[in-house]
């Protein structure tokens, strides 16, 4: 450090500057206090009384939702112009608004404290003040609504967008609107205005499949999918309106208008306005026709049991019809629902909201045998013309398994074990695929699109299960894990052990922890008929403009291929052929005067054991034509025989799709 | 005092080694800094938790204990050592800007910080520390030659590329803080007053070709939001299209304050009149939710921060530490000065933050980085005091 670098404490010409520095601070904050004691002290009145008036409010232009049509343009989802109730909330009282500020940050908080330790939800704070009270209470009377309700309504809304209307009530009669509007002064702060809301020209048609429309809720707010939606908007919250929300929701337009204390507009110019974009309409892939025989053919066959079905296109994935039974009126989701009404749809016994075609994993019995034959051929342990002898019953480990009524089929071969169903073929065919070892029979489950999700556009769709020895591993541990947080009771299996030989054979029929939707069964039989050509089933073909112009294709995404031989895939069909058409065929009784020569059908039914002790219905079937091939799956819970009510369902729904006049055999009866 | 001008330099060496002079170096810290600053991060934290962004306030608690921390760190190194990085640390400030022009994300139109994880990095908020001490480095080394044209020309370029780099991203205020710090560090190096002079005519005529001549060339150098909001405080404006709108929203937010603040009343602030009021506006919800009293309690602890800042700028044991301590104090008062000024209607919209009370990690640290290092300037100062009288 050399010595000119230190200086003596302070030069005289450092100590002017640094004056004039200070000088120059002072002077400015000089400057910022007097403005600071002008705009608070001797002006802040004047700007109190500004800040009360400054008002603005937004007015939200709703964007009407895009419209919903099937594959020949029929509307199946429209939109209908309906009254609203609202509250102003420029005309509610300050403490109504900071209440509903602080719950807001109360619910905050909650939500952010971890999982088990949130505490109860805050309580809706009450009526802050007798007049407010007053009011609820007289626009209630007019409403049918308890004031309760109207706040709890209020303070919910407010909390989420604090200056923005509070809808009170959805879709009030006409005559109720012109009451309140006649006796504006009686009902202060009160607007009635019209939105539009989703309507339904065929009912529960596809209810589970269209989905819902309804406000964006706080966690939905949170998704990154939604990163662009304002609170308060519209959204798709299950099936198609939920998947193809982007396209049908459209940009809903705003006008701010200025306001002053009490609540009414200071001048109908608005400062700002942002037109509406009207949603896109979407064409689905689905035939009107043919869902509706699939429903009616449900009804009627399977007489308000649970069950669903897939109707698809084996070459392309256009999934023509999927239903799901119980259904629901999805006209309910228009007014704000109430918890017994959403408990009724969503839980107990029928879960009507459940879309049991994608969401359903069931055990699917027969029908998962040429799954099994396609395993077995590729291991090697059968060729298509080797015979095994049916005696009825056969001993798997030490337990005696047997066909469905100890029926002994005598010699079959896989055609035949096709025709018949023969059990004992199969479970032979499970003990010697566990013999060899590798997973083969889970492996081509999963290659043909079991056990995986199929990648269909519905957000619901569940992945199912194939049961093997990672998973068998996999679910022990949990057990171990889980027993002695449960007194020790059983958790998820009741044994702990290892994936057996018996376990292996179970799957091979179908039966055990498997879990299959209809539409996976659909996909892997569409996998055999196309001899490995997995399709991806989608729903959604178009995005069109008003006029139904094509704004833009939907991809699907490409099908996947496996490698399937020919010999054996022709033995498979023609074992399904026989299972429908031969005269011992399992559902040919159902298809009698079908006109097989014109159009084969290819069938299995399936009837699978439950652990309600009544056995699931199970068709699936392969129809080939040059211009529409269909593979249709049905599954009825509780329904029995395959060929009881789910091969009646699915010949009804062939006779719609090809205009056959034959009759359907069975369904009318009510034996299991 | 021993003031004597030349001293022995084994002096201060002996003095910082000795083990006779072994203070703990928290009780050199200048303790009325420490508590004016510490009262800044107290109504930061409270005032952010009072606006719409209230979860925010964890975060900027976190950004204080970070910048406490270095702060501290800093103060314990002689700031003297980092004169001869001034290379390095030039070029460090110069890669940091270059890297939110490449790599950064765009926010409102403008790019001016690297996201990086949790945090976005606004890396030209950290450039101010790092030009105030490379410039300060530059001009003690010339500090006998700082008569020439030439020195102050070299200053001046040294800041103005950063400052174009920064114009670039767009970020009108920051390149303003550059200018003023370079300003500040001439002036108390001891530039002659016929170059303040002569810097004066320049800018002035650059900024008349900038804002009359070049948009008629079709060159433009300025946005048109930015002239937008530079004039619009002249004519405040209804429409919440307007920058204007902004500003008088403000101005109401604080008028309406009145003495002793609207408390939980409050509605300009909370209510989404006012947008960015808990990083830009954060003065106007101190000034609506606690009245005078409560802005003029902020105001006088920025005052007490000047006033120390400046002593420590005539302690200061060397012309290095003076240089940067005059930066420093120029960089804190431009940025409370024009936001507050801002906020109350008398400067335009710039977009510069309130240092330490506005929410924003880039700036809380930078600024608490350069408290750091003024007290780092005391510490130094009392310890060679100390020295020279033993």
């Amino acid at each position: 450090m050399n010595v000119d670098d230190r200086r003596p404490p302070i030069t005289p010409q450092l100590a002017v500057r640094v004056a004039i520095l200070g000088g120059v601070a002072l002077t400015l904050f000089a400057v910022v206090f007097f403005r600071l004691w002008f705009l608070q002290v001797l002006s802040g009145e004047q700007y109190l009384v500004e800040a009360r008036e400054n008002r603005t409010r937004a007015v939200r232009i709703q964007a009407p939702r895009g419209e919903i049509v099937d594959r020949n343009g029929t509307l199946l989802v429209s939109n209908r112009q309906a009254v609203v109730v609202q509250l102003e909330p420029q005309a509610l009282p300050d403490a109504e608004i900071v209440a509903a500020a602080r719950w807001g940050q109360a619910m905050t908080r909650r939500s952010k404290r971890p999982k088990g330790k949130k505490g109860p939800p805050a309580a809706i704070p009450p009526i802050p003040t007798a007049e407010l009270r007053q009011r609820f209470r007289r626009l209630g009377r007019v409403l049918g609504m308890r004031p309760a309700t109207i706040q709890r309504r209020a303070i919910e809304q407010l909390a989420v967008v604090p200056y923005s209307a509070v809808r009170v009530r959805s879709d009030v009669p006409r005559a109720v609107m012109s009451y309140l509007k006649e006796r504006k002064e009686r009902f202060p702060g009160v607007d009635v205005d019209r939105v539009y809301l989703r309507s339904y020209p065929r009912d529960t048609l596809a209810a589970q499949l269209l989905g819902y429309v309804g406000e964006i809720s706080p966690d939905e707010l949170k998704e990154r999918r939604n990163r662009k939606v304002n609170p308060g908007t519209i959204i798709g919250k299950l099936g198609i309106e939920r998947t193809y929300d982007r396209y049908l929701r459209g940009r809903d337009g705003a006008k701010v208008l200025r306001v002053d204390a009490n609540g009414r507009f200071s001048s109908d110019r608005p400062v700002r306005r942002r037109e509406p974009i009207p949603g896109r309409q979407l064409q689905l892939s689905l035939d009107l026709g043919l869902q509706e025989a699939g429903q009616d053919a449900m009804n009627a066959v399977a007489g308000g049991l649970p069950g669903a079905f897939v109707a698809m296109n084996p070459v392309n994935g256009e999934v023509y019809a999927m239903g799901s039974m119980p259904t629901f009126d999805p006209s309910v989701f228009a007014k704000p629902i109430s918890q017994a009404k959403w408990a009724e749809l969503t839980a107990g016994e029928g879960r009507p909201l459940l879309n049991r075609a994608v969401a359903g994993a069931y055990a699917a019995g027969s029908t998962f045998k040429p799954i099994t034959s396609l395993a077995a051929l590729d291991a090697g342990v059968i060729t298509p013309g080797q015979v095994v002898e049916d005696t009825g019953c056969i001993k798997v480990g030490d337990r005696m398994k047997c066909n469905a009524g100890k029926v002994a089929n005598g010699g079959v071969d896989l055609r035949r074990a096709l025709e018949v169903s023969s059990d004992v073929y199969y479970y032979l065919a499970g003990i010697e695929l566990f013999e060899v070892g590798d997973e083969r029979l889970q492996r081509w489950a999963k290659a043909l699109g079991l056990g995986r999700r199929t990648g269909v556009d519905l957000p619901e769709e569940a992945r199912g299960l194939i049961p093997g020895k990672r998973w068998r591993a996999w679910m022990n541990r949990q057990e171990r894990r889980c027993r002695p947080t449960n007194q020790g009771r059983a958790c998820y299996v009741i044994d702990i052990r290892p994936y057996n030989l018996g376990d292996n054979a179970n799957l091979a029929v179908g039966q055990g922890e498997v879990g299959i939707s209809p539409l996976q069964m659909a996909v892997a039989y569409s996998a055999i008929a196309t001899g490995g050509r997995v399709p991806r089933p989608h729903l959604g073909l178009e995005v069109q403009d008003a006029t139904g112009a094509v704004v833009q294709k939907i991809q699907p995404g490409p099908a996947r291929k496996v490698k399937i031989d020919p010999a054996h895939r022709d033995a498979i069909l023609d074992g399904l052929a026989r299972a429908a058409q031969a005269p011992s065929g399992t559902s040919t009784p159902v298809f009698e005067g079908w006109p097989h020569e014109r159009l084969p059908v290819y069938g299995k039914t399936g009837t699978a054991q439950t652990a309600s002790g009544i056995d699931q219905s199970w068709y699936v079937a392969y129809v080939p034509h040059e211009t529409k091939p269909i593979v249709i799956a049905a599954t009825v819970e509780r329904g029995g025989w395959g060929a009881d009510r789910a091969a009646p369902i699915t010949c009804r729904m062939l006779r719609e799709w090809f205009r056959v006049g034959a009759p359907c055999q069975g369904g009318g009866s009510n034996t299991f | 005092m021993a003031g004597s001008p030349i001293v022995d330099p084994g002096a201060e060496r002996l003095s910082r080694s000795g083990p006779r002079i072994a203070p703990p170096g928290l009780l050199r810290l200048d303790p009325i800094l420490l508590l004016a600053v510490l009262g800044l991060g107290a109504c930061s934290l409270v005032a952010i938790d009072a606006t719409t962004e209230a979860t925010l306030a964890s975060r900027q608690g976190a950004f204080f204990g970070i910048g406490l921390a270095v702060a501290l760190l800093v103060s314990q190194v002689d700031y003297s050592r980092l004169r001869e990085l001034k290379y390095g640390v030039y070029g460090l400030m110069v890669a940091l800007i270059l890297a939110v022009i490449a790599l950064g994300g765009v926010t409102r139109g403008s790019r001016r910080a690297i996201d990086a994880g949790p945090v976005e990095l606004q890396t030209s908020e950290l450039g101010k520390v790092l030009l105030c001490l490379a410039l300060a480095a530059f001009l003690v080394d010339r500090s006998r030659r700082l008569n020439e044209r030439d020195t102050t020309a070299r200053a001046m370029l040294m800041a103005l590329f950063p400052t174009a780099l920064v114009m670039i991203q767009p970020d009108l205020g920051s390149a303003l803080v550059y200018v003023v710090i370079a300003l500040a560090a001439l002036f108390c190096a001891g530039t002659s007053w016929r170059h303040f002079a002569g810097l004066f005519a320049l800018s002035a005529a650059a900024i008349a070709i900038a804002l009359v001549g070049a948009p008629k060339l079709g060159v433009e150098v300025l946005h048109d939001y930015q002239a937008d909001r530079l004039t619009s405080f002249l004519h405040p404006s209804d429409d919440p299209g307007d920058a204007g709108y902004q500003q008088k929203q403000s101005v109401i937010a604080i008028g309406s304050g009145e003495r002793t603040g609207r408390g939980e009343e409050a509605t300009q602030t909370t209510l989404k009149f006012l947008p960015e009021e808990h990083t830009d506006f954060i003065f106007a919800v101190v000034g609506e939710r606690w009245g005078f009293i409560g802005a003029a309690l902020v105001l006088s602890l920025y005052a007490l921060l000047i006033w120390r800042a400046l002593r420590i700028l005539t302690l200061a044991k060397n012309l290095y530490g003076a240089v940067i301590a005059g930066g420093i104090v120029a960089m804190i008062l431009f940025q409370v000065f024009v936001n507050v000024g801002m906020n109350v209607g008398i400067m335009p919209i710039t977009g510069i933050p309130l240092p330490l009370l506005s929410y924003g990690g880039s700036s809380v640290l930078t600024t608490l980085l350069a408290v750091g290092l003024l007290q780092s300037i005391h510490v130094q100062a009392r310890a060679s005091r100390k020295g020279i009288r033993t």
